[in-house]
């Protein structure tokens, strides 16, 4: 038996073990955003301390950004005050920040990938977390929280326990109309919302190897919805060719060294693993969450379940699931009315999501009442919808086509549902309130599936329009 | 929040008991109340939307009740704190007044940012859970004790055998638990471990 990616990369980044037993882990590449980084600045400061290691360290911002007017300073003088600490702060670190001005800035998890600065082989931390998502690329990344952020700025390295390891295998294919929102919806309805506790995940077999790079990094998204802290999918030539000439990627002088690295911290086919799961890819139709947790999902011809159908310990929650969202057991999913549509996020807000929804869009109008959002991850990704004429097709079919950032994904922004709304959304999270309004109801789901709930009024099945 | 030095191998108090599985941490403090540059004040905040409905009216919640006003070990159930990685749910717990949490388990980024601030998150059976809760409700004056050197919670007569990762223990019951000081002894070979790291010797393609 060898080693598997997670422990090799593991091994080469421990500094040492600590006093109170856990490993003093390396993190070769620290993302900063506005919302979870002022505290550990500031903490930093109390104790005299400085940033250890700016050149590893890299910022933006994403959470409170407005989506339709960015001029400075913004309305919401909170907001503005966040923007205005992280600046102030990158600048007297001399940690790289991108800004507005940059023309790269967006959601951290959408921007890390798509400048190359992303790799295999990395370990990566962010006080947020889906930095579960940098995975994909063959990373062990974590969600950290302030005072963590405070350990990484002050050296670089984070306290912790090595997790164990279990491997999700899907062979097969994916059914036409079914990607890697469906496959990870999937996942979370079959182990759970805590079944990932004291793991990382990692996502093989053909049905995973077959995704691009955009649909793994769904994928890894939201492995935390799992519970599981990280998740990665060994790098392979897919990996390679998506980092190839991104401008923090190795430059080509140095790319057989990099790829040789890379190939060296894969998993080998013998790996070994503490717990070994296997999916098979053809039972998988678009999915759809029914409650307020993103593991109570169901294939789009399923009937919501009964409680009695339901493991005992998941009826309660369930419902008082039902309550909030005022659906009844044994309800049809499929045709539930929509007041909000929602295509964006760390987890579905690249170009191949907008692309995704925009093949839906195209030549059709969004239903009357609907209102709906196209928001793109980044400035990248709006610069590529612009020139491909995606903003054009959503226009036209009554999408509102917005600047990047997180928007109604977490309503730190003015982008948020109202009253009891019901939303259709690409995001990864319908817990109680996630969208700003405390009576608001969140539905999980692909980005062409919501764009086809956007254009029919209700929930419907991408596959058959 | 104090920086170094407290021993929490024993925590005790009168405890709130708060029902349910998956609570995340949307719930334990909604996001509007994270625009902010400090933690200040954020325990007011505590469950704001599950205490409060939309005009302000309080609803039925433990947190509104005042037989369980100044208990500080809240007792809960399965998953958590799980979701989002905000330390601003656990720091909102310690403000309003919360030294340590028992419950059938713990989200993990969670748990970890309860050690950064000291406070146990410690694991008990889930009906050890349910009889706690059940036990603080018809006794809110009912002290419960959380400690990590016999690794049990005791309440009356009922002791009930705890888990938490032995690094969590360890950090608490000895004082360990501020990690940047636990870290930086360590900043001298982290800077000669970065040298040797393959990637870090690559030039990058065109920044």
């Amino acid at each position: 038996m060898s080693a598997n990616l997670f422990d090799k990369v593991w091994e080469l980044h421990k500094v040492g073990q600590l006093p109170s037993g856990r490993d003093q882990l390396f993190i070769g590449l620290h993302l900063v955003h506005e919302v979870t980084s002022p505290q550990a600045f500031a903490m930093l400061a109390e104790r005299g301390l400085g940033v250890a290691f700016p050149g590893r360290t890299f910022a933006t911002s994403d959470h409170i950004i407005p989506t339709d007017d960015q001029s400075r300073p913004f309305k919401d003088p909170q907001a503005e005050a966040m923007m205005a600490a992280l600046e102030a702060n990158a600048a007297s670190s001399k940690i790289e920040f991108f800004g507005l001005a940059s023309g790269r800035q967006g959601i951290v998890h959408v921007i890390g990938p798509e400048l190359g600065l992303t790799q295999p082989g990395m370990t990566i931390a962010c006080g947020d977390s889906h930095t579960s998502t940098h995975g994909a690329l063959g990373a062990i990344a974590f969600g950290i929280g302030t005072s963590q952020v405070r350990d990484l700025l002050a050296t670089q390295t984070l306290a912790m326990d090595r997790p164990k390891v279990r491997k999700i295998e899907v062979e097969g294919s994916l059914a036409k109309g079914v990607g890697a929102k469906d496959l990870i919806l999937y996942i979370l309805s079959r182990l759970g919302v805590e079944g990932g506790i004291g793991f990382a995940y990692e996502y093989a077999g053909s049905a995973v190897r077959g995704l691009g790079m955009e649909g793994r990094m769904t994928l890894c998204n939201m492995s935390i919805e799992g519970g599981a802290r990280a998740g990665y999918v060994s790098p392979d030539e897919t990996t390679f060719e998506y980092l190839r000439g991104r401008p923090y990627a190795p430059a080509l002088a140095d790319w057989d060294k990099a790829t040789a690295y890379w190939r060296s911290i894969a998993s080998a086919k013998d790996a070994s693993y503490d717990d070994e799961v296997g999916l098979d890819a053809a039972e998988i139709e678009p999915m759809v969450t029914w409650g307020t947790n993103p593991g109570q999902g169901i294939g789009i011809s399923r009937a919501m379940p009964r409680l009695g159908e339901l493991p005992r310990e998941r009826r309660e929650g369930a419902r008082a699931a039902y309550d909030h969202m005022g659906f009844s057991e044994g309800e049809r999913i499929a045709g539930k009315k929509i007041d909000v549509a929602f295509i964006g996020s760390c987890t579905n807000g690249r170009i191949g999501d907008l692309r995704e929804a925009a093949a839906v869009a195209k030549g059709r109008r969004v239903a009357s009442g609907v209102r709906a959002l196209v928001v793109p991850g980044s400035m990248q990704v709006a610069a590529q919808a612009r020139a491909e004429g995606l903003d054009r097709v959503f226009v036209e079919a009554g999408f509102e086509f917005r600047l990047a950032g997180c928007s109604m994904c977490l309503a730190m922004n003015p982008d948020k549902l109202e009253g009891r709304e019901l939303c259709a959304s690409s995001s990864n999270r319908n817990f109680i309130g996630r969208q700003g309004s405390a009576r608001g109801r969140t539905l999980l789901m692909s980005p062409a599936m919501v764009a086809a709930a956007a254009v029919s009024g209700e929930v419907v099945d991408v596959r058959s329009l | 929040m104090a920086t170094s030095g407290y021993v929490r191998a024993l925590v005790s108090g009168r405890a709130i008991p708060l029902r349910g599985d998956d609570v995340d941490t949307d719930r334990i403090i909604p996001a509007r109340y994270m625009k902010g540059v400090s933690f200040e004040g954020l325990g007011e905040y505590a469950f704001r939307d599950a205490r409060f409905d939309e005009s302000g009216r309080p609803k039925e919640h433990p947190f509104n009740e005042g037989r369980f006003s100044g208990a500080s070990i809240l007792v809960v159930n399965r998953n958590f704190g799980c979701g989002s990685s905000r330390e601003h749910a656990p720091q909102a717990l310690a403000r309003a007044g919360i030294t340590a949490l028992v419950g059938e388990s713990f989200a993990e980024i969670f748990a970890g940012n309860c050690v950064t601030l000291g406070l146990p998150a410690v694991g008990v059976a889930a009906e050890a859970a349910r009889k706690l809760q059940d036990m603080v409700e018809a006794d809110p004056s009912l002290t419960v004790e959380v400690d990590l050197e016999s690794r049990e919670v005791r309440a009356g007569s009922s002791r009930f055998p705890l888990a938490i990762a032995e690094s969590h223990r360890k950090a608490l019951a000895s004082g360990l638990w501020d990690s940047t000081a636990e870290l930086l002894p360590g900043l001298d070979a982290a800077r000669a471990l970065a040298a040797r790291l393959p990637y870090s010797k690559w030039a990058r393609s065109s920044p």
